[in-house]
């Protein structure tokens, strides 16, 4: 009993950090709709910012303490509400949840520009102290004696801003009318309005709060987890499985919830020295209990009026995928003949992420569910190929079952539920699969981190050259791209979108949801295996840094910036999201190209709240424009031109739209020669 | 038999009670129609009987079967098809993708291996049969959120019907119809009757009501007040009340044929 | 002559290209109460956000006691005076009925006078203080949002299908309300569906079919029509 009070208490104290963020996570989701998946990631961001001040600049550590938590994280706050996720609440998660990430990854890499790991400086060590380390018992030992535990300063003042953080809000939402407002504007903001209230001014302050409470929570915790990018923004995970211990709504839940949270790890974490399952689940305790969390949420109904159709970039004709797809063929094989092999290796690379992408424009692009583990299954993909020691057709095939199977896995306890939810399972799947399942000797990736692979061998030919073996992963990428296009056109591609569009009319017509659902998320998993895969071919060594849940994130939002609803964006995101640590790591006169980098990326997310298409749409935009210049200028050099030709056409071309220009063109070219 | 029986339904929202111990039936070869004030609990019938809404008390039967907490997508599999009040057609597909998607999923996998070897040309015929015959043959290639909301409603019925229904729910389906429109629309709605389909329609046109309903039912505060044939109905004092609201002087039930039209006359 | 407490001049307005609102003209006198009635889909609900400024219109104007406001945002008339209550149930169901009434406290009252209005108005919102407002039944929850349209004292009222969904005894209970807000002065715009109980308490009458006001007049004229718009001409 004294050593189980020992290992408790101090879970006490890590739950009390835990609520402060999940209590901000759950303030801005009632009040705006809006699940800020970036939250930890300010966390982060405003703990540099405060060892900035208080330890580079040296200002007084509680100057520091009050200007980032009462000025500069509030104005964060409602920059970001005015500026990025005003009116985000009634997108469709797939946008919402995307531009969140977008910050995330944008925060992420703003820490890592600005206060890069390597840099050593003298007067400013990398840590931040525990506040009050005066504080000692009698003894002159720091800390109290409570239950066979010691508590320190720190601690103490933890679970008493904790405290003080739940009366504050509790005082703010039932005491006055602003709080009274933010909690009617859950309701119906609309009414709110006539009544005369400001829901975007309830939004502001909500957001302000959170980020407050964010900054917090990174500055408590910042002295035990360490000044790490990594570790400080992946606290969150632990407030949004508190969080939604509160079902996102209940305050005191989530309070409960992520004390709870806190001891059940110190617990564990305790327990596992002599306990070898314990010690196996330790690293993921937390997304474990968020898993659970998440598949024991009751069913929603299916909703009634919903977002209606979007806006969908066009699907070619065949002749134009096999036109673009004979085009980037024979780019590559101009990269193969004349690249080196660093060139050819990121070209493998982009292929890899590309493939990944292509699973996404499945999953998201058509059928609109986020996926924030798309690169673990990618990674349970090479693993099976890996090892499987069978570098053939048939080894891939399992490969991509295997990751087939895993996806329906996952999707299979939570099919009854949509959208952020969802979203939240992938995200605890994937860190639950990178902390336990990759590292495990036998079934992962082992302790060493590696494994080998092979190069395949199709029908007996073994691409063993980097050239010849990259080219075919260009072309599978091809033959995947022109698969998704045509399940696209075909009977499924209709279901999809029509799924995406009205979930209740398709149940009323008789279509089983659920399995519907699991086998998409299957063929995209399957999808994302065949990357991995081939990845792991590529390298030959493959390990499980290769598919750290972490960037699943960027791949996502590089994925959405430049078109999750195109093979078009597959590809152009497969190569950008290959370049980003290239560009991090160079600049053109004294700019950092990955700062450009991240602009461009930012700009993509914010304008992809706006439209669904990304970036490819505009090139698609740009391409139909010229393409009707170039035939209002040719049909108005050929008046003569009999109509008959253009009533041809029509009965065999399935796409008005392309048809006519296509025609038009052929007769009009010898015409004017 | 009936078709479809609703037996003592009740519905509650909270402290709010939508629909309070609703029973009525549907026939084979019937237009019922269910009329009623704004907010009697129609469309939350419906989503009863469709099985979006699970009822808090009370049960619906399908043919005899008992179907109360079946699940939607087997609603459908049993001949259920029903429209929706607020559009839920597919607005990124045009309007014959709409309906060869329900086509596809009414056939489902089996059925699509069966028509492999059919030229997809008459599949086509079909579906542009499908959409004459409800009058959006004009809309066929348009996106189904760019066309007016009349089209978009019969599209819903159309697509309905691809599941080839026994019984049919329709929910304001006249909305945004011109009056030739609504005419032709009555008359698919004998002609589908003819053929055997049951329909229940929630309808505020009372001229069409009036004119295509075999039975009309009057759902007033959650609760069926009134059945009877379109004659009964018009005379029936309680449904001149539940429409008109009361007055101290309870107006005369017989007064209504007898009103004047001369403010009327101003709106054609 | 003052001038009117609410003037809408040619008022067009649409759901995408759907044109719902096809040049509305309505006049509200200082002081009176005007039913505006018609069948289903006449636009009337439209009518009502575009005054409250929900909904932008294409054309035409709306003028506020002479003061155009077309474009301004609905908080913004809610707290020079316009009290809108729009369809259906227009109270916040997760919160309690005391906050509900604390939140009318937006157009310029405080919160006491409202809490006292309320509660001498009705009786048994005091019971139910701390209830949840969607707990209450729907005629409780009808009061508590005439609550504001008595505690405010609104320079115009709108009113949207006040009865929607409720017994007939709670809708008459609920027009007397209505009476004796109107006894106080109040302008009020009342779109509603049972027409005879809203004749009873206005003034003037206007209705609405196609998105066109059709018919203005005393109550008894355009009662005698109305029967004829909402349950059909002669079949």
């Amino acid at each position: 009993m004294e050593t189980f009070l020992a290992l408790a208490i101090p879970g006490l104290f890590t739950g009390a950090a835990y609520a402060i963020a999940a209590s901000g996570l759950v303030l801005t989701y009632t009040t705006t709709r809006v699940f800020n998946i970036a939250h930890g990631a300010f966390g982060m961001v405003l703990s540099f910012v405060f060892w900035d001040l208080s330890v580079r600049q040296g200002w007084d550590p509680l100057l520091a303490l009050v200007v980032v938590i009462l000025v500069i994280a509030p104005l964060i706050g409602f920059v970001v509400q005015r500026l990025i996720t005003r009116g985000l609440g009634n997108a469709p998660v797939s946008v919402s949840l995307v531009v969140t990430v977008g910050m995330f990854v944008g925060l992420v890499g703003l820490a890592q520009q600005r206060w890069p790991e390597d840099r050593v400086e003298v007067d400013a060590p990398r840590f931040v102290e525990p506040f009050w380390l005066t504080f000692a018992d009698g003894d002159g030992v720091p800390g109290w004696q409570i239950g066979g535990t010691t508590i320190t300063g720190h601690q103490l003042i933890t679970i008493l801003a904790s405290i003080a953080v739940a009366a504050a809000l509790y005082l703010l939402l039932t005491r006055t009318r602003i709080g009274t407002a933010m909690r009617a504007s859950v309701d119906n903001p609309d009414l709110l309005r006539l009544f005369g209230g400001k829901p975007d001014d309830a939004a502001a302050l909500a957001w302000m709060i959170g980020m407050s409470l964010a900054a917090l929570t990174g500055i408590l915790m910042v002295s035990v987890v360490g000044l790490s990018y990594v570790d400080l923004t992946l606290l969150v995970v632990n407030a949004y499985a508190a969080a939604l211990v509160g079902r996102l709504k209940s305050l005191p839940m989530t309070f409960v919830g992520a004390m709870v949270i806190g001891v059940v790890e110190a617990l564990v974490a305790g327990y596992s020295v002599d306990n070898e399952l314990l010690a196996t689940i330790k690293p993921a305790v937390v997304p474990l209990v968020l898993f659970v969390v998440i598949v024991a949420m009751p069913q929603a109904q299916l909703r009634i009026g919903q977002v209606k159709g979007m806006v969908s970039a066009p699907v070619p004709t065949v002749p134009r995928m096999g036109v673009s797809a004979g085009a980037v063929l024979l780019v590559t094989a101009m990269v193969v003949a004349t690249g080196s092999e660093v060139t050819l290796l990121r070209l493998g690379t982009a292929a890899t992420f590309a493939i990944v992408m292509l699973s996404l424009v499945l999953l998201t692009g058509y059928g609109g569910h986020v996926s924030l583990a798309q690169l673990t299954f990618a990674g349970v993909g090479a693993l099976a190929y890996a090892k499987l020691g069978e570098p053939n057709l048939l080894g891939l095939g399992v490969a991509v079952l295997v990751a087939a199977a895993v996806g329906a896995l996952v999707a299979l306890p939570v099919l009854r539920l949509t959208g952020l939810y969802l979203a939240l399972a992938t995200l605890a799947f994937a860190v639950v699969m990178e902390k336990i399942v990759f590292k495990n000797d036998t079934i992962g990736f082992g302790t060493g981190g590696a494994v080998e692979a092979q190069r395949l061998s199709i029908l007996g030919y073994r691409f063993e050259s980097t050239g010849s073996y990259v080219f075919v992963m260009v072309a599978l990428f091809l033959l995947v791209g022109v698969a998704v296009l045509l399940v696209r056109r075909g009977v499924v591609g209709r279901m999809l979108i029509a799924m995406r569009d009205s979930p209740a009319a398709c149940g009323t017509l008789g279509l089983d949801l659920r399995w519907f659902r699991v086998g998409l998320f299957a063929a995209s998993a399957g999808i994302a295996g065949l990357a991995g895969a081939l990845l792991a071919g590529l390298r030959g060594v493959i390990g499980d840094t290769d598919f750290v849940f972490f960037n699943s994130l960027p791949l996502l939002l590089l994925a959405v910036v430049f078109g999750i609803t195109s093979v078009t964006g597959a590809t152009l995101g497969g190569i950008g999201l290959m370049l980003l640590p290239v560009l991090q790591a160079e600049s053109v006169g004294g700019v950092p190209l990955g700062g450009v980098m991240f602009m461009v990326i930012g700009l993509g997310a914010v304008l992809a709240g706006r439209d669904p298409n990304g970036l490819s749409s505009y090139l698609f935009r740009g391409g139909r424009w010229v393409e009707q210049r170039l035939r209002t200028r040719l049909s108005a050099s050929l008046p003569q031109l009999p109509p008959a030709g253009a009533d041809d056409v029509h009965e065999d071309a399935e796409e008005p739209v392309a048809a006519p220009a296509r025609v038009e063109v052929g007769p009009g070219v010898p015409a004017r020669g | 038999m009936s078709l479809l029986e609703v037996d003592d339904v009740v519905v509650q929202f909270g402290g709010v009670t939508a629909v309070d111990h609703a029973s009525f039936t549907a026939e084979a070869g019937q237009v019922t129609g269910l009329i009623g004030p704004n907010g009697a609990g129609k469309t939350t019938c419906f989503n009863v009987i469709s099985g979006l809404q699970r009822p808090t008390q009370g049960h619906v039967r399908l043919d005899g079967r008992d179907i109360t907490r079946m699940p939607v997508h087997r609603r459908s599999k049993r001949g259920m098809g029903r429209t929706f009040q607020r559009l839920e057609a597919f607005g990124s597909l045009t309007v014959r993708e709409n309906v060869q998607v329900a086509l596809d999923i009414h056939r489902g996998l089996a059925g699509r291996l069966r028509t492999v070897g059919r030229p997809a040309r008459r599949q086509r015929a079909d579906i542009d049969a499908l959409l004459e015959r409800v009058g959006v043959a004009a809309y066929a290639d348009d996106r189904a959120d760019s066309v007016p909301t009349g089209a978009a409603r019969l599209l819903e019925l159309a697509r309905c019907l691809a599941a080839e229904p026994t019984l049919l729910l329709l929910d304001e389906p006249s909305s945004g119809l011109d009056e030739t429109e609504t005419d032709d629309f009555g008359d698919l709605l004998r002609e589908l009757a003819a053929e055997g389909t049951a329909i229940v329609m929630v309808e505020h046109d009372m001229d069409l009501v009036m004119g295509v309903c075999d039975t009309i039912r009057v759902l007033d505060f959650g609760e069926v007040i009134a059945i009877g044939d379109p004659a009964a109905i018009r005379s029936d004092p309680r449904v001149q009340q539940a429409y008109l609201g009361y007055s101290d002087e309870t107006a005369p039930a017989d007064g209504v044929d007898e009103t004047p039209t001369t403010v009327l006359e101003v709106t054609r | 002559m003052s001038v009117p407490i609410l003037e809408v001049c040619d008022l067009t307005a649409a759901y995408g290209r759907i044109e719902v609102l096809r040049g509305v003209d309505l006049t509200v006198p200082r002081g009176a109460v005007v039913a505006l009635l018609g069948p289903n889909g006449a636009g009337k609900s439209t009518l009502v956000q575009c005054i409250s400024g929900q909904k932008e219109p294409t054309g035409g104007d709306i003028h506020l006691a002479g003061v155009n406001v077309r474009r301004a945002a609905p908080e913004d008339l809610a707290r020079v005076g316009l009290c809108t209550v729009p369809e259906g149930r227009s109270v916040f169901p997760n919160l309690t009925v005391e906050e509900n009434l604390q939140l009318m406290s937006y157009a310029g009252v405080p919160a006491a006078a409202v809490f006292e209005t309320a509660y001498t108005y009705f009786p048994r919102l005091a019971e139910r203080r701390k209830q949840l407002a969607g707990t209450m039944s729907g005629g409780e929850q009808q009061m508590l949002a005439m609550s504001r349209a008595l505690a405010s004292d609104p320079a115009l009222l709108l009113l949207d299908e006040l009865s929607m969904g409720l017994a007939p005894l709670i809708v008459e209970e609920l027009y007397d309300t209505v009476a004796r807000i109107a006894e106080t002065g109040v302008s009020i715009l009342c779109i509603e569906q049972f027409a005879r109980t809203a004749l009873r308490v206005s003034d003037y009458a206007a209705v609405m079919v196609g998105g066109r006001v059709v018919a203005t007049g005393e109550p008894d004229e355009v009662l005698e029509s109305m029967s004829d718009v909402i349950l059909g001409g002669a079949a």
